[in-house]
């Protein structure tokens, strides 16, 4: 595991809104493992310090009130946030960090309510797809283990939307059963086509409903292939 | 603060609905419910959310005003629709 | 907004009508609707020297509730052994803090939210989240885990079904939006909670030993400022509400059940804590049960100061609220702070960074009266000390329950009998059913948020998690924390005493079969009518029964709550007195699994004292037999504290892969539990030549106090055996195998693993 001095230390910029959840525990994984330490940015600041990358991270923002991620999308940061990415810029959005991303048009489709319409909590197994981003060149075919914790994470896109995700390689991970296989049993909450997260067009920002930050260890929830993404999200900018 | 008493606001409703291509799991169980607890006359159910916003209508700008905040925030595009209605 | 907040000249200030007291029926109604007795209405003409208004009597009610006063339980509370090396705070603060390791310390309790969460289950469970929360992080602790405890009549009674679906709900949605993970707790169902629900809320969190934080209203001239959510007609009259009995009647509860909104409460959290890092604010406390009043009253009281609070200041929700309805509002997500004026703009700015609302709302005075001003007028005027002093402190008649019999020789005869009737093998399924799987419930509990929780639910049954502080003995870099909630009301129907202490050994044995020495406890004594003197009785027993298991383990009781008049119809529940228990692991890399994941040898702690019984075992429930018949398992205290220590040790060493206390329906039952959904089949065959000579049914099924199951990790046995030989620790037994099979089989019986998963599985509701 890279760990990284002060001099050659990305910065990461860690977007906070009120209600978000789980920044300290991306801070924790980022730091135990990594050395780095995440800059908090505050929902309410005008302008972004100088970043090689943002971090969306999970939890509430604005108590999922009106849509989860609704209201943050519409916070001044999330402007600049936009601008960087424009630019190029490399973004990881965990859980309600996706919800973030979606309903701020960084990434397409949406995410509704689970089927069931109760919050699920449990571990997955994630098949990593293929495509031209660094998630999908460095980790393609891979089955990664790791917990969801969500009352919407069903994503949706309309055909048109699906037929161009997957033709430009950027479904970067689906739910999958024991087998490898997506099927029905390993969808947990009637996500489209088992998909639990996607990659943008450039294959810059990522989104996922499923925690990496939560499986960086084995003692905590037995796996550690959470790290193999956050080191894909670090060799993007390194 | 407007109120509708006050002269020059006005009163819109705003309905949001998903769309009919995707599926509502919770229009869904209602029907169910009703269907096994024996109100078998009730064919469909839909699942709205309804908000009701006074602005000022003076410039009788409202209606564009409202049909821009429910387009932009209210409705997420992806999966909603929306119907715009004066009171 | 300034700084500066003055009173008027209170003694030019005109009063509002006082309240008739003249006898008669409106007078004897007024009375009882605040549920106050004549007796205690003429203590507090003495305390004021006059009639009081009707703003007066509903703080008199509300703070002489049994819920706030604790007026029936206080005299028996006070023989809780509280004190111990590791008690940095103990009883009488918002909660108890013990020592974990170097200046990392644990602040913990748990509370009852019975009544509200049976009229209203989805908010009065959810409300029961957000008080206990901030009653841990007032005192300046960052809860880490929650914990739930919950009681359901039978899986049949039709209000089930609505019951558990809502207050599971409730629980989750309000825990996972403030970002605390849910990770252990227990559900039973059992036809005492027919018309009564229990469900009892714990919360521990992290706080520093030199930061804790207490509520006090010190130093005269001071702000009291007004924190978080507007205030609104939600609850008024809860506290009265909890101190009493439910009527089939009386449907019409339902407007005074409190709201929670999570998403403030998150903001309150953090902002609190902030604030208090910043080392902005003097006192603090939240808004609970009777609302501003108790929190106004608790804080100068414990200071020794008075209050001047001008309710025109109050931010409201609705209009028109009168002084009566501000005070009494239950409102949630408030709170109250005392700080130094020069401190204002500093603390608004916080406040403003996290979106919360803040008014001052009054002065700390020296009059040691609360003075409160509404609409030009002085419409409370009551001095503090005398509302704890001359609260009602009653020493209720007693009358305890007949003891049924010593021996419990002829109804364990009658139970193997109906037994052996019924089918052992479908006694077995019947018991799996009837505890079934709970896998539906915490799925929707988030339970892993904050990185730490080693094992979840699905794995074990105590909460185990790996805390990473600088505030810990840094030789300690794998230091746990282990939390359970126990209690046992079969055995508490039986022998209140009995069932008191045996809820807090449970309690420690579920600590140390995850590895973990028992710190100390809180409590949540959930019990009927006081006016019941057998109620009464059950309750000074099972306060007795506590007590002696408390001193005994050398866990003192550091915080707790009484919920009493949990009753229908004149029927009271059984007593269940819950307790949360928190304990500490130093490695927790060392801590066992209650699951069994792969085929190994399988062995008993079985210390040479115990004797199974039948009475208020599971496999009399399910046989129907009478509810108070037989003898509970006796308590060995000697071997409960050996079997404690050689668990610590062993676990310790690395040897254990996993373990489990010996519980409902006996070893068969706890054995089956620990494999049925992995897959794994057993052969269960004791060894032990004690119990060769018991009838297999007794062995089986027979419950005990003291016994536990486990496994090795591969190649430890011979330390193990050197390590009990060394401790002269002469209770291990072989109790057969864990194997790759279809069944389990166990003396002369043998029932399929797949009918035992279906049985597991299929009883969540």
């Amino acid at each position: 595991m890279k760990r990284f001095t002060s001099t050659g230390t990305p910065r990461i910029g860690l977007i906070d809104f009120p209600g978000s959840n789980c920044d300290k525990d991306c801070a924790d994984a980022f730091w135990r493992h990594f050395g780095i330490r995440l800059q908090p940015v505050w929902h309410t600041e005008r302008s972004l310090p100088k970043l090689d990358a943002v971090l969306l991270p999970g939890g509430f923002s604005y108590g999922d009130y009106l849509r989860s991620g609704a209201l943050a999308a519409h916070s001044p940061i999330m402007t600049e946030v936009k601008s960087f990415v424009a630019k190029g810029g490399p973004a990881l959005g965990i859980c309600n960090g996706f919800q973030i991303l979606t309903e701020s048009h960084l990434l397409p489709g949406a995410l509704l309510r689970n089927n069931s319409r109760k919050f699920i909590c449990k571990p997955v197994d994630l098949m990593a797809g293929s495509g031209e981003s660094v998630y999908g060149r460095s980790l393609a075919g891979r089955r990664l283990k790791m917990p969801i914790a969500h009352g919407e994470g069903r994503y949706y896109v309309d055909d048109d939307g699906l037929r161009r995700l997957k033709d430009h390689g950027q479904v970067a991970f689906r739910y999958v059963d024991q087998a490898g296989v997506p099927s029905l049993e390993a969808n947990p909450n009637g996500t489209r086509d088992n998909i639990a997260g996607i990659v943008s067009e450039n294959g810059r920002v990522l989104g996922l409903m499923p925690h990496p930050e939560r499986a960086t260890d084995l003692l905590i929830g037995g796996s550690a292939d959470g790290l193999a993404i956050l080191e894909s999200f670090l060799s993007s900018f390194m | 603060m407007a109120s509708v008493d006050s002269p020059g606001s006005s009163e819109f409703e705003v309905v949001v609905r998903l769309k009919p291509e995707v599926l509502d799991p919770e229009a869904r169980a209602i029907q169910e419910t009703l269907t096994r607890i024996g109100y078998a006359g009730v064919k469909a159910v839909q699942v709205s959310k309804r908000y009701i916003l006074t602005v000022d209508d003076r410039s009788g700008q409202g209606a564009t005003l409202v049909d821009s905040v429910a387009r932009e925030f209210l409705a997420n595009p992806v999966s909603e629709t929306f119907q715009v209605r004066k009171l | 907004m300034n700084s500066s907040f003055s009173s008027p000249d209170l003694a030019k200030l005109p009063r509002p009508e006082l309240i008739d007291d003249s006898p008669g029926a409106a007078f004897t109604a007024l009375l009882r609707k605040h549920k106050l007795s004549s007796d205690e209405y003429a203590t507090i003409l003495e305390i004021l020297g006059r009639t009081p208004t009707l703003a007066e009597l509903g703080i008199f009610s509300a703070m002489w509730s049994e819920h706030c006063s604790y007026k029936s339980s206080r005299v028996h509370l006070k023989r809780f052994p509280t004190e111990g090396p590791d008690v940095v705070v103990g009883p009488g603060e918002n909660a108890g803090v013990v020592r974990l390791s170097g200046k990392l310390c644990l602040a913990f309790k748990m509370e009852s939210h019975n009544h509200p969460s049976y009229i209203e289950p989805y908010q009065g469970a959810a409300t029961g989240v957000g008080g206990i929360l901030r009653d841990v992080f007032c005192m300046g602790a960052r809860p880490i885990a929650n914990l739930n405890a919950l009681r359901f009549g039978l899986r049949s009674h039709k209000r089930t079904a609505h019951l558990v679906e809502n207050v599971v709900k409730g629980i989750g949605d309000y825990g996972n939006c403030v970002g605390i993970p849910t990770i252990a707790g227990n559900i039973s169902f059992d036809a005492s909670y027919n018309g009564n629900c229990l469900v009892n809320a714990m919360t521990v969190g992290v706080i520093h030993e030199d930061r804790i934080f207490k509520g006090y209203a010190s130093g005269q001239g001071n702000l009291v400022v007004y924190l978080g959510s507007a205030t609104g007609r939600d609850g008024i009259h809860g506290a009265s509400m909890a101190s009493g009995s439910f009527a089939t009647n009386e449907a019409n509860e339902r407007s005074t059940v409190q709201v929670g909104d999570p998403f403030t409460e998150k903001l309150l959290l953090e902002a609190t804590l902030d604030v208090l890092e910043k080392g902005l604010v003097v006192g603090l406390q939240d808004m609970g049960a009777a609302g501003l009043t108790s929190s106004s009253f608790e804080m100068a009281g414990r200071a020794g100061n008075g209050l001047y609070m001008d309710l025109d200041h109050v931010p409201v929700r609705t209009t028109a609220m009168s002084a009566y309805e501000l005070l009494l509002s239950e409102s949630q997500e408030r709170m109250l702070m005392v700080i130094e004026p020069h401190r204002w703009d500093e603390l608004k700015a916080v406040l403003d960074k996290w979106q919360l609302a803040c008014t001052i709302i009054g002065l700390v005075t020296d009059t040691g009266r609360v003075q409160i001003h509404h609409q030009g007028k002085l419409e409370v005027d009551v001095p503090v000390a005398p509302m704890t002093d001359a609260a009602p402190k009653y020493e209720r008649p007693m009358r305890p329950r007949a003891k049924l019999e010593d021996n419990g020789t002829s109804f364990n005869k009658i139970v193997q009998d109906a037994a052996l009737q019924r089918g052992p093998e479908a006694l077995l399924l019947a018991a799996l059913r009837d505890t079934g799987d709970k896998e539906t419930v915490y799925r929707q509990y988030d339970q892993h948020i904050g990185t730490q929780t080693v094992h979840g639910p699905d794995e074990q049954g105590a909460a185990t998690l790996w805390v990473r502080s600088e505030w810990a003995d840094p030789t300690e870099p794998y230091l746990g924390m282990i939390a359970v909630a126990a209690c046992n009301e079969r055995y508490n129907r039986l022998d209140a005493y009995h069932g008191g202490a045996h809820a807090v050994v449970k309690a420690a044995r579920a600590v140390a079969a995850a590895g973990g020495r028992p710190l100390a406890i809180t409590d949540c004594l959930n019990y009927g009518n006081p006016e019941d003197p057998a109620v009464m009785a059950d309750f000074s027993l099972g306060v007795d029964g506590i007590s002696k298991a408390c001193l005994e383990l050398s866990v003192p009781v550091v915080s707790g709550n009484v919920s009493l008049y949990n009753e229908t119809d004149g029927e009271s529940i059984a007593p269940t007195p819950m307790i949360g228990m928190v304990g500490k692991i130093g490695d927790v890399r060392s801590s066992p699994t209650a699951v069994i994941k792969e085929p190994a040898s399988l062995f008993l702690l079985y210390p040479k004292s115990i004797k199974p019984e039948f009475g208020g075992s599971l496999t009399a429930k399910l046989l129907e037999q009478p509810l108070r018949g037989g003898v509970a398992p006796k308590i060995d205290w000697h071997a409960e504290k050996e079997s404690i220590d050689f668990l610590c040790r062993s676990i310790g060493d690395n040897l254990v892969g996993a373990c489990r206390d010996v519980g409902d329906g006996g070893i068969v039952t706890t054995a089956a539990k620990m494999i049925v959904k992995t897959g794994l089949g057993l052969n269960l065959q004791i060894q032990a030549k004690e119990l060769a000579g018991l009838p297999e049914l007794e062995r089986y099924f027979g419950e005990v106090s003291g016994c536990y199951l486990l496994t090795l990790k591969s190649g430890s046995e011979p330390k193990f055996l050197q390590l009990a030989a060394s401790l002269r620790y002469n209770a291990v037994v072989q109790a057969g195998h864990v194997e790759a099979s279809t069944v389990i089989s166990w003396g002369p019986w043998t029932t399929p693993l797949q009918l035992c998963q279906h049985a597991f599985t299929s009883s969540m509701i």
